[in-house]
């Protein structure tokens, strides 16, 4: 035990000294800040402005045509479908007939893919625009119509909510915090299994590729040997979840000053009273909501329960990783292969993930919360949805017993492998070789 | 006094091939010993074992008398591989601490242990220094002194000479000679014969995984001698008639090579050089350099090694 203290010691002074740990600590978020945003400039960006050219010699849809966001029509009865690019227009729309029964009356020329959002928000229109005369034929005014519409568009959103039934007492659901709690949380266990565990294969490599493997155990046992850079490892990564959740809180309390109600009213009202009257206090009371919805999800399970997968999941795959460090001679093509059967059920578990979020009580997101292989990743984005409803107690209790099970069966195979693997030179060893260490007794 | 290493019937097989195949032998306290074999013999497998990496699949061992544990005893040995290296990033001194404790020591008697060696060996100005700022020849100075810090009284050296210059060769000898003077009985394991006839009280030679001679220095050679001696004259006197006691090998000037025919004894040879009038200056007996004992031994067994089956052994 006191030899595993030593070498976890030097494993994690030796990583967490190293200037590399400090500037990827901090530069991770970062990148991760600038991948959410820049993929979200970019969908923005990507949305196009179509000019689109209306032939309309029926007269029945074109004055009734209302520029959208992404479409904006101009009249052009003069158009024809070889020169609208030429007037600068992306497509033309031109009516043939205003009979039902004619097929192919209603066409739309574009240059280049329109994408399905374009004939999407095209036929829309032109339903609305049938349904508006269908409706007036059956003596309705437009003038009627739109207070009718401008009545009914209003309900909904004021009036609906979910809630969960928590014995006697209601609870608000609110899908988008768990949605986003059990995304990011998902992802974190997924990178960190990644990251971390390629660090104790790369260790591993070290070790065997520098010849050290043998001075060391004819001191320390492999499997202490092993143990100790596993475990040191993981006081490694918690250190650095550790720095992001300082960094986190310390960005959001200068966050929150800086966009608290006050300073945003203020803001608002010093700068620019013209142009936003009350919108100020709109936006503050948007924060206060916001602040409390976030405040409303059941943090004590979820920080709970993401330090028990984050650890478990660790240390499920990082024996296994350890394994594959220790079988591998010096090729990282070698291990690229051999790592493929771990990797696969890390990505197959984000998969999951992705689906399990959407339907939190699915068949789906169940049997990938239990399965210890997936169960780090999957279970983490169920949780946030509501505990014990939809994740059982016993279900949370079965997917953490078999979790840790888990990790004690994956040590004491890898330990098998390690053992003889790490003394092993020159030789390539592959699967039929790597069982027959595991039963050798 | 009871041995300081004893094996008895050491068996080690990999699947159906066996590496070490029923091997005994013992040494003294404060011997140094010599395990030779060509590459493939086994030596590494029957180290290991003797370090605790193994657990032979029968026979003892025994240390100091009493059967070898494993954890307990590790402290009590200090073992360089073959395949030897260190953590690259380490500085050299923390390097030095950490193989300390690990087998045991205390921080404290491993600061104070590493202190006395870095200054033996002239060190002291490396302890901040990366290891991988050290040279072949000084990483294998700072290996040598991991492997002994700890005082073992069973050290085993494999191929602890490879990559020195001479005079970092010579100081490590030295080291290995006092220390065997000390009372710690060593093992070394090498191809380079000339170092053992230099170092060695002790020798067993392997090959396939069995024990094919086992004795001292001296009386290995004195078992494998050919009878042959060197002769030298002072006159260019030639034989006039054929000796019947000897044969000529060589001549070489005023040198030469004879070999002693069986049932004769040295005097007899003497006697006819005296009959012939020839003056004898000096009269050697040449004895075959462990190098020839070893190549002869080997050449008798194929070098190709067949894979046993331990079902029909």
């Amino acid at each position: 035990m006191q030899k595993i203290w030593i070498i976890l010691q030097r494993e994690y002074l030796s990583r967490v000294r190293n200037k590399t740990f400090l500037l990827s600590t901090f530069l991770f978020p970062l990148f991760l800040v600038l991948v959410f945003a820049g993929s979200a400039y970019l969908t923005k960006e990507s949305i196009k402005e179509y000019k689109i050219a209306v032939k309309d010699p029926t007269g029945r849809y074109q004055p009734l045509l209302t520029n959208e966001k992404t479409v904006l029509f101009s009249p052009c009865l003069t158009c024809e479908r070889t020169q609208f690019k030429e007037q600068s227009f992306d497509g033309l729309l031109e009516f043939f007939s205003t009979d039902q029964k004619h097929t192919d009356s209603i066409r739309l020329y574009t240059a280049e893919e329109g994408g399905i959002g374009l004939e999407a928000s095209i036929l829309g229109q032109i339903k609305k625009i049938e349904e508006q005369y269908a409706l007036r034929e059956k003596g309705l005014s437009s003038g009627m119509l739109d207070s009718l519409r401008s009545t009914t568009d209003k309900w909904g959103e004021g009036q609906f909510r979910s809630y969960i039934l928590k014995g006697s007492s209601l609870k608000e659901e609110n899908k988008g915090l768990a949605y986003a709690i059990g995304f990011g949380s998902g992802f974190l266990i997924y990178i960190t299994l990644f990251i971390y565990g390629a660090s104790v294969m790369r260790g591993v490599m070290e070790e065997k590729t520098n010849r050290i493997a043998e001075v060391m155990v004819s001191s320390v046992k492999p499997f202490q040997l092993m143990m100790g850079k596993i475990i040191g490892i993981a006081g490694v990564g918690l250190t650095q979840l550790l720095l992001w959740a300082i960094l986190i809180f310390g960005l959001s309390a200068a966050g929150s000053y800086w966009l608290s109600p006050e300073t945003i009213t203020q803001g608002t009202q010093g700068m620019s009273p013209v142009a936003a009257p009350g919108g100020g206090a709109a936006m503050a009371t948007q924060m206060m909501e916001m602040q409390s919805t976030v405040l409303s999800a059941d943090w004590g399970i979820i920080l709970g329960c993401f330090l028990f997968y984050f650890i478990g999941g660790y240390l499920f795959y990082a024996s296994l990783f350890a394994a594959i460090g220790s079988v591998v001679n010096e090729d990282p093509q070698e291990a690229q292969s051999l790592m493929m059967p771990i990797t696969m059920p890390i990505i197959f578990a984000f998969i999951i993930m992705t689906a399990a979020i959407e339907q939190p009580g699915g068949t789906l997101a169940y049997w990938g919360s239990i399965i210890p292989f997936t169960s780090p990743i999957v279970m983490m984005a169920r949780i946030p949805a509501g505990v014990p409803n939809p994740v059982g107690y016993g279900q949370l209790a079965l997917s953490m017993g078999l979790l840790i099970a888990g990790f004690i069966l994956t040590t004491w195979l890898s330990a098998k492998i390690y053992r003889t693997g790490i003394l092993m030179y020159g030789k390539k060893a592959g699967w039929k070789e790597m069982l027959k260490w595991v039963t050798k007794k | 006094m009871h041995a300081s290493l004893k094996v008895e019937h050491l068996l080690k097989y990999f699947d159906t091939h066996k590496a070490v195949d029923d091997i005994s032998f013992e040494l003294q306290q404060g011997s140094v010993f010599g395990l030779l074999g060509p590459n493939g013999a086994g030596k590494t497998t029957l180290i290991r074992m003797i370090t605790g990496i193994f657990y032979p699949d029968a026979g003892n061992i025994y240390l100091n008398g009493k059967i070898f544990r494993p954890q307990k005893d590790i402290i009590h040995i200090g073992y360089m591989p073959e395949e030897r290296g260190l953590y690259k990033k380490m500085k050299v001194g923390e390097h030095a601490l950490y193989l300390a404790q690990l087998k045991g020591l205390s921080k404290k008697d491993a600061f104070d242990k590493t202190r006395y060696w870095f200054e033996k060996f002239e060190m002291q100005s490396w302890w901040h220094k990366k290891i991988e700022d050290l040279s072949k020849g000084m990483s294998q100075k700072l290996q040598f002194v991991t492997t002994v810090l700890h005082e073992p009284s069973l050290i085993i050296l494999d191929e602890p000479f490879s990559g020195l210059d001479p005079v970092n060769a010579n100081l490590i000898r030295d080291e290995i000679k006092a220390l065997a003077q000390k009372g710690a009985t060593i093992i070394f394991s090498t191809h380079r014969m000339e170092q053992v006839e230099e170092i060695c009280d002790h020798i067993v030679l392997v090959n396939q995984g069995k024990k094919i001679l086992d004795g001292t220095v001296h009386g290995v050679k004195e078992t494998f001698k050919k009878h042959i001696f060197s002769v030298q004259t002072s006159n260019d006197m030639q034989p006039t008639n054929a000796p019947s006691s000897f044969e000529i090998l060589s001549q070489e000037g005023k040198e030469w090579k004879i070999k002693i025919k069986e049932g004769c004894r040295n005097n007899e040879v003497l006697q006819y050089l005296i009959d012939q009038q020839i003056e004898v200056s000096g009269f050697r007996e040449i004895l075959p350099t462990l190098n020839e004992i070893f190549i002869q031994l080997i050449e008798q067994t194929p070098t190709a090694r067949p894979f046993h089956s331990t079902l029909n052994s």
